[in-house]
């Protein structure tokens, strides 16, 4: 909730007394929550507040005047005058009668529950139940527990039937998956026969589950509750950040529940992000420094390596070093690689992307919306590839929007994707040729005129809305070039109103950009040539012209012109579009220097290899793809005697004569903040007592900043796992930081109207607007024989946190090509055939399949495990790529 | 012949008439040589869509499926919202009920006939009958039945020139007994699993599709024809009290003659039971009966219940029973009466469809136990038991009408029997559970409290 919406919220409010206090509420709001909001609990099992209530358990019986019996408070709305008492004995009597006859049937098989110590039927009992039973009879018997999915298993006999998860699956998810069947005391909950519960979201099930009926394969059994211990952090399996609850016992990641941070996850979780935690103590986690492939020390690794930049600095001034990757990372890691290469070593030869986002100028200088824009949008326009495998709880929060809110759906999307079934307005749109739609749909919102019947109804929905647009902009495939997509942005960027976020996937990379690492700019959204001054002060120098990007990178490697790489977590081999490009610039270049924690293709033939903390065994801060800057938690120490990034590259620049002069995280954080202009205003200690983060660029968004309850510590331990948990549960201190200051703020968190007075650095700097001028390059026409196509991406990929967790490793799903049924049909190919697919590029072999959705003329290749390299048939020079595709019989 | 309550002692045949009367009054030419479609007709010669609201306001009629709603102020609620919808509740599923099954199986052109005129008088373009799906012959013949209305035009497109159109659609359930539940009716029409839905809203309000929605009960809809035809004046003048009209019973158990009778209210259960239906059979005396369906309070072999008017409000209100479906199922003296409670809270338990805890486990829960106790394995204490396990479904387990912590009355049903148990056979109870594994507790002590 922001400031500006609090005044709107307590202008309409009703008069409810409950158990004798009298409060005020919002007209229908439910009774459970205006009591739970004012210090009174109902005990309930089915409610949950972010689904709808279904009235099932009768657990929160109340009474209230002027209602005969006993009407449950989570589906009754409040109205004016309402007089409710939660105490009385007939209440009391139904409590306990409610619990008798939750028990008779349960197995009270508490000390072999993962629930056992955490269990609101447990809790819930010892408050509010009769502390006996008297029921004699034989209990009734499942089969216990069955698997519904590789990662859920359920327990009928401890099932109290509340419907939260298949509610969540059906409401939330949309993957109604599971259901009840059979009734009366044989009610259960079940899956369909050969139909597992294979949703992205199934451990939030597990996590809502009010009893031990839905367990997680990856913690069952592998801690008691009371042996945890917790931190809140950021999830950076993708670009949402989703806020979670991580939980280790005996330094061992065991758990990641899901927080509900308002603006951003609302509670839930995709399951790579959830159980993803299991890479952190991969066996196969690279501990120890090394150099041409022998275990050395860290001072011997440091001074190598060291001794290498400084060299080719000596020789070459930099610009023959380069940087790939860190969008891994945390923001500080970012800012420290990005003053090592860009201060210290003298090269803007830096990229925290692999040629498959979007360029940096597009993503640091489009207008933003937030995340909570999806919910108040007059349209929402689809430019990306599939959010439900790329962003999955962003497409959570679209779903929402277009289901639960009504907010229309525009697709510029070439293939069939998550989303495809609450679009309102598609498009059609083939490979690459997103600009001209989108430049046609731009004009038509401008108030133009469209001959495009669809384009003009999507354009007259929109002018009936209120609210701004939001564009949801990402690479739709790697398979083109970004050009498409920048025309798309550049299109719609001139519509009024229209703001963007950017759909990139991988876990930090926003972060990453904004923190420096990115061809021609500097931490904190600004240009080279703008921030020149007040870097160089700050840093001592800056590089002279801009530099290349990552495609731009690996060209000049395999030219020779590059000669140290850096791979600072990345995997070119497996991630850059070209994977021959890719291949003959690291097969070219003299020295590569991996910062990672796992082998990989691209960096095992490494001159040195320095082992990096992983997420969970870090703190500092992240930015997810809204701009909003957010908490890491370190929960685990690290595994051997990997080092964080950040203190590499200080190590380094120490090294090579710069003292980076850090020591801790937070100072890291606390001098990006200091000299990186979106930052102005943001501190250490801001971003850790700011409820749900602080937005970029911090001025502009001080006003929506919610501080924490004043000394409360990080952490969620006090809220119960199965309810929604909330950042804090108690109410906020206030809305703005000008109002703590009154209320007494800590005192380390600056208040001042004009953060400039606390940066070292001289005035701010105007942040980057890019100036939206699109590419002119057009895209070929496709020729009758071929097919263009679409590599869209999968959840359960080849990346490290999937192929290292145990638990996700296997739910990979095998390559497959998709195309039009009459395509199948012209080709000769039936279903599930083997087909030879052929580029410009290379060829390979996959089942084809005929979807209905596939565009005719568009083949798309669905790649998840490592091992299938869609990347071979890529040219990256190529602004579209086509393919052959012949029946092999 | 005229009893002692004055009213006449026999059958009054308006909405059974036909399928008494009539052979094979289920085909078309039969049914519409005998007068069907006579009516609707007449109605849309009228086009006078309040007349008949006025009609059927000034006949009394309430609904026939057992909670008495009066039909006319039901169809004045509906929003002004289009689409709009009727639904006819066929899904007869109750023990011992089986009027609805009558007209269905054997005079389904009444039901339609019927439909139509409500449709047309609350404007509704769209009906769902909604049988149940045991009813294997019915379903045919009510499919049957509107192929011929509407091949014959009285159902369909612009019916006989008025502009007006209806489209009647079929659907049978999948056999579970909670979809005679009006909103589990509803759920269950629209394709979901059959639970009853949280209300408010009321289907008239939030129905099939979340739009507004009427739902009335076969013999409901299917007198309404015979209101219009009679006139609301003559219909309101039958009956007793605000029970106007008449009442199909369906009376099975060990009478001489069970079956269905068209009975006008007034009458008393001594001139129903042993007059008309020809007293007991074998020549045993009645022991108790159930005046309403299995779902209401017992009656036993008193003056006082024998003499009771057969009347909605009177029953009621002296002595805490409903008229309920409309069923009354009678038992002789060789009866052991914990063996009934014993059936019905098992069709019960059966019949829960789990979604509130009361319900899905004290159902159970009270079945388990009358198991036991008439079976010979009772306990001394357990028709305390039973009714402390039934408070917590039915709060005042003895007061009727029950207060509920269920959403619908499924689970306070078997309760009903319990309360019946307790306040006429304690004592029989009693000694029957008096000796039984000489286990004299129940409870098992968890922890001191």
């Amino acid at each position: 909730m922001t400031a500006t919406e609090s005044p709107a919220v307590a202008e309409t409010t009703v008069s409810v007394t409950i158990d004798g206090i009298t409060v005020q509420a919002r007209p229908g709001e439910l009774l459970i929550k205006v009591a739970q909001d004012h210090g009174v609990y109902i005990p309930r099992f089915c409610w949950h507040e972010r689904m709808k209530p279904v009235g099932m358990c009768r657990m929160c019986l109340v009474e209230v005047d002027g209602i005969r019996g006993f009407p449950p408070a989570c589906t009754l709305p409040v109205n004016d005058g309402m007089v409710c008492r939660t105490d009385t004995d007939g209440v009391k009597a139904a409590q306990d009668g409610v619990l008798e006859l939750l028990l008779i049937n349960h197995p009270l098989d508490c000390p072999v529950c993962d629930r056992g110590g955490e269990c609101p039927l447990q809790d819930t009992t010892l408050a509010f139940g009769p502390g006996e039973s008297r029921f004699v009879e034989e209990k009734r018997h499942f089969e216990k527990p069955i698997a519904i999915s590789d990662l859920v298993l359920l327990d009928r006999e401890r099932c109290i039937q509340c419907a939260r998860c298949t509610r969540f699956a059906d409401e939330i998810a949309g993957d109604p998956l599971i259901s009840f069947v059979d009734r009366g005391g044989h009610t259960q909950v079940l899956n369909f026969p050969d139909e597992p519960f294979a949703s992205y979201f199934s451990g939030n099930v597990v996590q809502i589950c009010p009893v031990g009926a839905l367990t997680a394969k990856p913690y069952r059994f592998k801690a008691r509750p009371w042996d945890l211990a917790t931190v809140e952090t950021s999830c950076t399996a993708c670009a949402v950040q989703c806020r979670g609850a991580l939980q280790s016992s005996s330094n061992r990641l065991v758990r990641l529940l899901g927080v509900d941070s308002d603006p951003v996850n609302q509670g839930w979780l995709c399951d790579k992000g959830r159980f993803g935690y299991e890479h952190v103590h991969a066996e196969s986690r690279r501990l120890a420094p090394t150099l041409d492939g022998a275990e050395v020390s860290w001072p011997q690794a440091l001074d190598a390596v060291a001794a290498e930049l400084k060299r080719e600095r000596g020789l070459h001034g930099g610009s023959t070093i380069a940087v790939l990757g860190g969008a891994r990372g945390s923001n500080e890691s970012a800012y420290a690689w990005a003053r090592l290469a860009k201060g210290v070593l003298g090269t803007d030869n830096v990229d925290a992307q692999l040629g498959e986002g979007l360029p940096a100028e597009v993503v640091l200088g489009l207008p933003r919306a937030q995340i909570d824009d999806l919910d108040r949008a007059a349209a929402i326009v689809l430019c990306a590839g599939d959010l439900k495998e790329e962003l999955p709880v962003l497409f959570l929060r679209v779903r929402r929007a277009a289901v639960e809110l009504g907010v229309p759906l525009i697709d510029l999307s070439a293939a069939p994707h998550g989303l495809s079934r609450h679009v309102t307005h598609p498009l059609a749109v083939a490979p690459g040729e997103q600009g001209a739609a989108a430049a046609q749909l731009a004009a038509a919102l401008r108030g133009g005129t469209t001959p495009d019947a669809a384009i003009a109804a999507a354009a007259a929905v929109v002018a009936d809305r209120p609210g701004d647009i939001v564009v949801v902009l990402g690479r739709p495939s790697i398979a083109e070039r970004a050009e498409p997509s920048v025309q798309a942005a550049a299109a719609l960027a001139g519509v009024p109103g229209a703001r963007f976020l950017t759909a990139l996937r991988r876990g930090n990379v926003h972060g990453a950009l904004e923190s420096g690492l990115a061809p021609g700019f500097l931490p904190g959204r600004v240009t080279l040539a703008a921030g020149r001054d007040r870097f160089a002060a700050a840093w001592g120098r800056v590089p002279e012209a801009a530099g290349l990007d990552a495609e731009g990178i690996l060209r000049a490697c395999a030219a020779g012109t590059v000669h140290v790489l850096v791979l600072l977590g990345a995997d070119p081999l497996a991630d850059f579009p070209d994977r021959a490009l890719a291949s003959k610039a690291l097969d070219t270049v003299g020295t590569v220097v991996a910062v990672d924690a796992f082998e990989s293709d691209s960096n095992r033939r490494a001159k040195a290899f320095l082992p990096c903390t992983l997420w969970g065994e870090q703190s500092g801060t992240v930015t997810n793809l809204e701009g909003r800057v957010q908490r890491l938690g370190r929960k685990v120490s690290p595994e051997g005697i990997a080092l964080d990034d950040w203190r590499i590259a200080a190590e380094l620049a120490q090294r090579l004569g710069h003292d980076f002069d850090l020591e801790t995280v937070d100072e890291v954080t606390d001098e990006l903040a200091a000299v990186a202009p979106a930052w102005h205003g943001a501190s250490a200690a801001l971003v850790r007592d700011a409820r749900d983060g602080v937005v970029l660029p911090v001025a502009e968004h001080r006003h929506e900043v919610v501080l924490r309850r004043v000394g409360r510590a990080l952490g969620v331990d006090d809220t119960p796992s199965w309810e929604p948990i909330k950042p804090d549960a108690r109410p906020p201190v206030s809305h703005s930081l000008e109002e703590a200051a009154t209320d007494g703020a800590p005192a380390e968190i600056s208040t001042e109207a004009d953060p400039a007075d606390a940066s070292p650095f001289g005035l701010p700097i105007e942040l980057f607007r890019w100036d939206a001028l699109a590419p002119t390059r057009t895209v070929p026409p496709r020729d009758a024989y071929a097919l263009r196509l679409v590599v869209s991406h999968s959840l359960y990929d080849g990346g490290r946190v999937v192929q290292e967790s145990p638990s996700l490793r296997g739910l990979a799903s095998a390559p497959v090509l998709m195309v039009a049924a009459a395509d199948a049909q012209r080709l000769g190919a039936s279903n599930g055939e083997t087909v030879k697919i052929t580029s410009a590029r290379g060829s390979a072999t996959v089942a084809l399949r005929a979807v209905e959705g596939v565009t005719a003329g568009t083949a798309v290749l669905a790649t998840s495990a490592a091992g299938f390299g869609a990347t071979e048939l890529i040219d990256a020079g190529e602004i579209v790529t086509d393919l052959r595709v012949e029946s092999m019989r | 012949m005229s009893g002692a309550s004055g009213k006449a002692v026999r059958e009054t045949r308006i909405v059974t008439r036909r399928l008494h009367d009539v052979a094979d009054a289920w085909r078309y030419d039969v049914a519409r040589a005998d007068g069907a479609y006579d009516t609707w007709a007449e109605v849309l010669r009228r086009a006078d869509r309040a007349d008949v609201l006025g009609q059927v306001k000034t006949s009394g009629l309430r609904g026939r499926g057992g909670a008495n709603f009066p039909t006319a102020i039901k169809w004045e609620s509906l929003p002004d919202v289009s689409p709009r919808y009727l639904v006819i509740n066929g899904d007869e599923g109750e023990p011992s009920t089986f009027k609805d099954r009558e007209i269905i199986e054997k005079d389904p052109h009444a039901l339609i006939e019927g439909v139509c005129i409500e449709a047309y008088a609350c404007n509704i373009n769209t009906a769902f009958i909604y049988l149940r799906g045991e009813f294997a012959l019915g379903h045919d013949r009510v499919v049957q039945a509107v192929a011929d209305a509407r091949a014959n035009g009285w159902v369909g497109r612009d019916i006989q020139g008025s502009g007006f159109d209806l489209d009647i659609i079929v659907h049978r359930g999948a056999g579970a007994y909670i979809c005679g539940e009006e909103s589990a009716l509803i759920e269950s029409l629209e394709g979901k699993r059959g639970m009853p839905r949280i209300k408010p809203p009321l289907p008239i309000h939030s129905g099939v599709y979340s739009k507004p929605t009427v739902v009335n009960n076969v013999e409901t809809v299917a007198t309404i024809t015979h209101i219009m035809k009679m006139g609301g004046d003559e219909y309101a003048k039958l009956g007793v009290g605000r029970s106007t009209g008449t009442r199909i019973a369906a009376i099975s158990g060990h009478v001489q003659r069970p079956g269905i009778y068209e009975i006008e209210f007034g009458m008393t259960f001594r001139e129903i039971l042993f007059e008309l239906c020809g007293g007991i059979r074998d020549g045993r005396a009645l022991k108790f009966f159930l005046p309403g369906g299995a779902s209401f309070q017992w009656l036993v072999n008193t003056d006082e219940h024998l003499d009771q008017v057969y009347d909605i409000d009177d029953i009621s209100a002296k002595l805490g029973t409903t008229l309920g479906s409309g069923a009354i199922m009678v038992y002789d003296e060789t009866t052991d009466p914990l063996l009934v409670a014993w059936r019905l809270a098992k069709f019960y338990a059966h019949e829960s469809c789990g979604k509130c805890t009361p319900c899905r486990e004290g159902t159970g829960w009270i079945e388990k136990v009358l198991y036991r106790m008439s079976h010979g394995q009772g306990r001394p204490d357990d028709m305390d038991l039973l009714l402390a396990a039934s408070a917590s479904i039915s709060p005042d387990v003895l007061r009727a009408p029950f207060t509920q912590t269920t959403i619908c009355p499924l689970g306070p049903s078997p309760v009903s029997a319990v309360a019946s148990l307790h306040k006429y056979f304690r004592a029989e109870v009693d000694a029957a559970c008096a000796h039984a594994n000489g286990r004299a507790r129940t409870t098992i002590q968890v922890h001191a409290s």
